[in-house]
């Protein structure tokens, strides 16, 4: 039929194209060019899993052409056809056992890898932990260095050979954090703040992005992670630091309302900042001792009038007064956050 | 006034993109071209008495099926919108709010409205004929779900053109859809519109549960029973115990739009994680229960086309059953990134893992039906193969994506978007196109055309492939989900570029489907014989499209397939069956209340979505006022008497 062999010859030369891209698009795969003991573990956990599942799928598939080539109705020949046929008790309990032992194994290893790959574990390390507090605003990132105490905006840079704790959450919808190279994706959330730890073994910059929708101008918040020699990280720590750039309360309340912005740098954070953004919202859900005042909401009618994102017109800029009028419940009740920060790991 | 009414109509209605007026100039004519369709050729009285007021499910079961069609249209053409702008990279097709509308609009509508009302609509054409009954357990409440699915749907596609589209992706995720992050009436639109359609599904599910457990012909055991019953017992269960959830959710979320609660909000108390716990509560069942009877589809056509009994037919049954429960426990799996501990996150692994052993059971068990069979390839048959490959290459990277660790890596990129595509088109599309097909001429009473019917398949899944393959690879390459444009030094332009070519092919194929619907129309080749394919259940013994009364003596099951064992018997010359005099049947009466009612519960779902409680609160009375209309109705049936069971019997060709 020529229908069919022009069909064939189609997908024959699909299928070639395929492979060529997929093996040219493997080359370039950033999860499996991990550059961080993190990242690498996930990486050798996927190839497990996918050799795990071929040991399965590969002979299902050749068994799946076999049985359509040998018992189609054209065929020239006789092959057994038996149509009362339908039940062999040793056949299904072979294929009701080898998943089980297949999923069984998985199982095991899942369980241990999640254990140890849990975000929130230190990496083991010689070199002392660096924390990066990171907040998901709309939309860009703010990465402060309590420690170092300086700030950036839409990027971070990171000493190699280092353990990163970052510390997340978030000012606004829920977002994601995922720099793919270092490491897996977690969510940051308002309210509370997740830990991951990650870690960069060679000097580079790789992507980093959102991971979680969160309106209008989602697809800003790529941003790249930038791994530098430990001398280097001092140096750029120390300009940062004499840059002038202050990060005050009331500047963070303006980079906190909806929009998008450049990559920024400040030589210093407000104290605290970090516990204040996730206590805000977490204060409701089991609020520290004294603290009785709840945050004014901004719901229903009011909300018309304060739109923090999502359906702003494209080239509006947020006023300043409608901002403050929105996030005058913040003022009430800050805290001095020192000691009280929410982990929700053990 | 005339600028009061300016300002009314310019927040009122979508304006300032082309698209959306070219789209309201052919909505507009469309109407007009209806209109005047109707009123010329006298239809108005046919349409109101044959099909709005019916209550057969052989019709509602069409309904259903087409408005599923022209849903999938819209949703596939909201696809290639977002396959456009994904094409190049920095594309300025479409701006950020509108891609964010889109991609909404598309989720919500593939899954809501295209994949649940086709597989209702199957349900309505397939079980009561497989099951020797005359109509479903409650043929009002039946016409009421199509009803308020109907206008659910066209509540939600609304937002199109007035108010504006929901943006806040098709599960709603809090607090971007609270007020805060979504002030417009997209939201509600969304909410109303999903929550009046809820409802009918979940009356379908109580329906077909009702009508599998009390109107089986006698005769049929629980063990004789067609497969494709048993899926659609397993997903009923699953609906009735989902859909619950998702009302509540949804309806909590209004509160908090609509009465400024804080169930979800950031702020008071709220908690967004709920909400994204509750909808996956839904949302994850809710894939089980699109698939299930997508499963139990392959099993009738490979039976049917290898010519030979279901292989394993228990095995089935309990594998069925099993995923129908265990997928109650694994809709964490959706968000393991939250960091709920890895005690939690093992223990959801686990659960989804266990979900791929039933799976895997019934693709061994469907090889092995075809294994010793005469093996013929209709379009049917083809969708079904095609499918063996592409769920298992999807239910692969599913049990990937369900290593919690590995997760990490693949939430929320397009590794995750190309996996589900491949389960749901690869699974679950390819199921309803194979019943689709394979139905068809149970429902119309003609075949459809087999060659243009290959070209369709043939393009349709090169398309799949070529469109969703380069997903997996961009997605391990960083590229995260509804990101409305990409730059060049991401390297994703390939990738996604060829993807665009895969998701025009596709498109492709829905034309050439059109194109066999439109010609086997024209040039119809009648099934004369209510059997074309050699079939092996009870809907095939009755007349093609069966008669309003299905069957003119209920069927006396002693077999498994019993028509086809029927069948056997008659060519052994084994006399069959002492036949049973006809007498009178008992048929439902048509009813105009469940078309009115979903009008009330339209017209209330609009007030609500505007504020307008001038218009919500009559309607909701209109739907109290319809509920206590038809309770106290008694005038709700009729017999056919046996001179007309003659007459139609024997129009159809067939001596009693």
């Amino acid at each position: 039929m020529t229908f069919v062999s022009v069909i064939r010859r189609i997908a024959a030369c699909l299928a070639l194209s395929g492979l060529a891209l997929g093996s040219s698009g493997c080359q370039s795969m950033i999860v499996f060019d991990p550059k961080g003991p993190v990242g690498a573990q996930e990486r050798d956990l996927i190839y497990f899993t996918i050799g795990l599942c071929l040991i399965v799928i590969v002979p299902v598939l050749l068994l799946t052409v076999w049985i359509l080539w040998r018992y189609r109705e054209k065929r020239s020949g006789s092959v057994p056809y038996q149509p009362e046929w339908s039940h062999n008790t040793k056949l299904e309990v072979i294929w009701w056992g080898v998943p089980i032992v297949i999923i069984l194994i998985l199982a095991i290893v899942t369980g241990r890898y999640t254990h140890a790959l849990d975000p929130a574990k230190p990496l083991k390390s010689d070199v002392k932990p660096v924390t990066i507090q990171v907040t998901s605003l709309n939309w860009k990132w703010l990465f402060q260095y309590p420690e170092q105490g300086i700030a950036t905006v839409n990027y971070v840079v990171i000493p190699e050979k280092t353990p990163i704790r970052f510390e997340l959450t978030s000012d606004g919808p829920m977002n994601g954090f995922w720099v793919p190279q270092l490491g897996g994706m977690i969510y940051t959330m308002s309210g509370m703040a997740t830990t991951l730890y990650l870690q960069a073994d060679e000097p580079g910059s790789y992507l980093g992005t959102g991971g979680n929708f969160t309106g209008r101008e989602f697809a800003k918040m790529a941003f790249p992670a930038e791994a530098v020699k430990k001398a280097d990280f001092d140096q750029w720590v120390s300009e940062a630091k004499s840059s002038g750039n202050v990060l005050t309360e009331d500047n963070y309340q303006l980079l906190a309302q909806p929009g998008v912005a450049d990559k920024l740098t400040f030589a210093s954070i407000p104290q605290g900042l970090f516990h204040k953004i996730v206590h805000e919202y977490s204060m409701s859900r089991g609020a520290p001792a004294g603290i009785d005042q709840k945050a004014i909401t901004l719901s229903g009618e009011l909300a018309k009038e304060h739109t923090e994102g999502g359906q702003l017109a494209p080239d509006s800029e947020p006023s300043v007064h409608a901002g403050q009028a929105g996030r005058s419940g913040r003022h009430g009740h800050l805290i001095d956050g020192s000691g009280t920060t929410q982990d929700q790991r053990k | 006034m005339l600028d009061n009414l300016k300002d009314f109509a310019s927040w009122f209605f979508v304006t300032g993109d082309p698209l959306i007026y070219g789209a309201d100039v052919s909505i507009v004519m469309t109407v007009i071209a209806i209109l005047f369709v109707l009123t010329f050729f006298k239809k108005w009285g046919w349409l109101w008495r044959e099909w709005l007021t019916t209550v057969d499910h052989k019709r509602v079961g069409i309904m259903y099926i087409i408005s599923a069609l022209l849903m999938l249209f819209r949703g596939g053409f909201d696809a290639l919108m977002l396959r456009t702008q994904l094409a190049y990279p920095d594309m300025k097709f479409l701006s950020p709010e509108h891609y964010n509308q889109v991609f909404t609009t598309h989720g919500t509508i593939m899954i809501l409205f295209m994949a649940m009302p086709l597989m209702f609509g199957l349900f309505n054409i397939a079980v009561p004929l497989q099951l020797g009954a005359r109509d479903v357990a409650f043929p009002f409440l039946n016409a009421l779900s199509f009803w308020l699915f109907f206008f659910g749907a066209m509540l939600f596609n609304m937002s199109f053109v007035i108010g504006g589209s929901a943006d806040a992706g098709w599960l709603s995720y809090p607090p971007l859809s609270e007020m805060t992050g979504s002030p417009g009436v997209g939201e509600d639109f969304y909410i109303w519109g999903v929550q009046i359609s809820g409802i009918g599904s979940l009356m379908t599910g109580i329906n077909f549960i009702a009508t599998i457990v009390k109107m089986r012909a006698p005769g049929m055991t629980w063990s004789k029973m067609p497969m494709f019953t048993w899926s659609v017992l397993a997903s009923c269960i699953a609906i009735i115990i989902a859909f619950p959830v998702l009302t509540v959710t949804l309806a909590l979320l209004f509160v908090d739009r609509y009465l400024g609660a804080h169930f979800f909000t950031m702020d008071g108390g709220g908690n967004s994680m709920m909400y994204v716990n509750l909808i996956w509560m839904w949302g994850h069942p809710e894939v089980y229960i699109v698939v299930l009877p997508a499963f139990g589809i392959y099993s009738e056509v490979v039976a049917t086309f290898s010519k030979k009994r279901l292989f394993g037919y228990a095995s089935m049954v309990f594998a069925m059953m099993a995923i129908s429960v265990v997928s109650y426990y694994t809709w964490l799996h959706h968000f393991f990134t939250m960091g709920s501990g890895a005690d939690v996150n093992t223990f959801f692994a686990i659960s989804t893992m266990i979900i791929a052993i039933p799976t895997g059971v019934k693709i061994f068990n469907w090889l092995f039906t075809m294994y010793r069979g005469r093996i013929s390839f209709p379009t049917p048959m083809m969708w079904t193969i095609a499918f063996i490959p592409c769920f298992v290459l999807g239910g692969m990277t599913g049990v990937m994506l369900s290593v919690a660790p590995a997760d990490f890596q693949f939430h929320n990129n397009y590794f995750l978007i190309a996996h589900f595509h491949q389960v749901l088109i690869g699974g679950v599309a390819f199921g309803y196109f194979a019943g689709l097909f394979y139905w068809w001429p149970k429902m119309f009473g003609f075949k459809l055309n087999e060659t243009i019917g290959k070209w369709a398949f043939w393009i349709w899944n090169i398309g799949f492939y070529v469109c969703f393959m380069p997903q997996y690879v961009v997605g391990l390459d960083g590229m995260t989900r509804r990101i409305s444009t990409y730059g060049w030094d991401t390297g994703w332009w390939g990738l996604n570029f060829t993807s665009t070519i895969g998701g025009f092919l596709m498109g492709l194929g829905f034309l050439f489907t059109v194109w066999q619907i439109a010609h086997s129309i024209r040039f119809m080749e009648k099934d004369t014989t209510g059997d074309p394919w050699g079939g092996r259940t009870l809907e095939w013994s009755i007349p093609s499209p069966a008669p309003i009364y299905n069957f003119a003596i209920t069927p006396v099951v002693t077999e498994r397939d019993e028509w086809w064992e029927e069948k056997q018997r008659n060519a052994a010359g084994k006399a069959s069956k002492k036949q049973q005099p006809l007498s009178p049947i008992h048929m439902p009466k048509n009813s105009a209340l469940p078309f009115i009612q979903a009008v009330c519960w339209f017209t209330a779902g609009f007030g609500l979505v505007f504020h307008w409680l001038w218009l919500a609160i009559p309607g909701l009375l209109g739907v109290a006022a319809t509920l206590l209309a038809h309770s106290f109705n008694y005038d709700t049936d009729y017999y056919i008497p046996v001179d007309e069971i003659q007459r139609t019997e024997a129009e159809a060709r067939r001596t009693v």
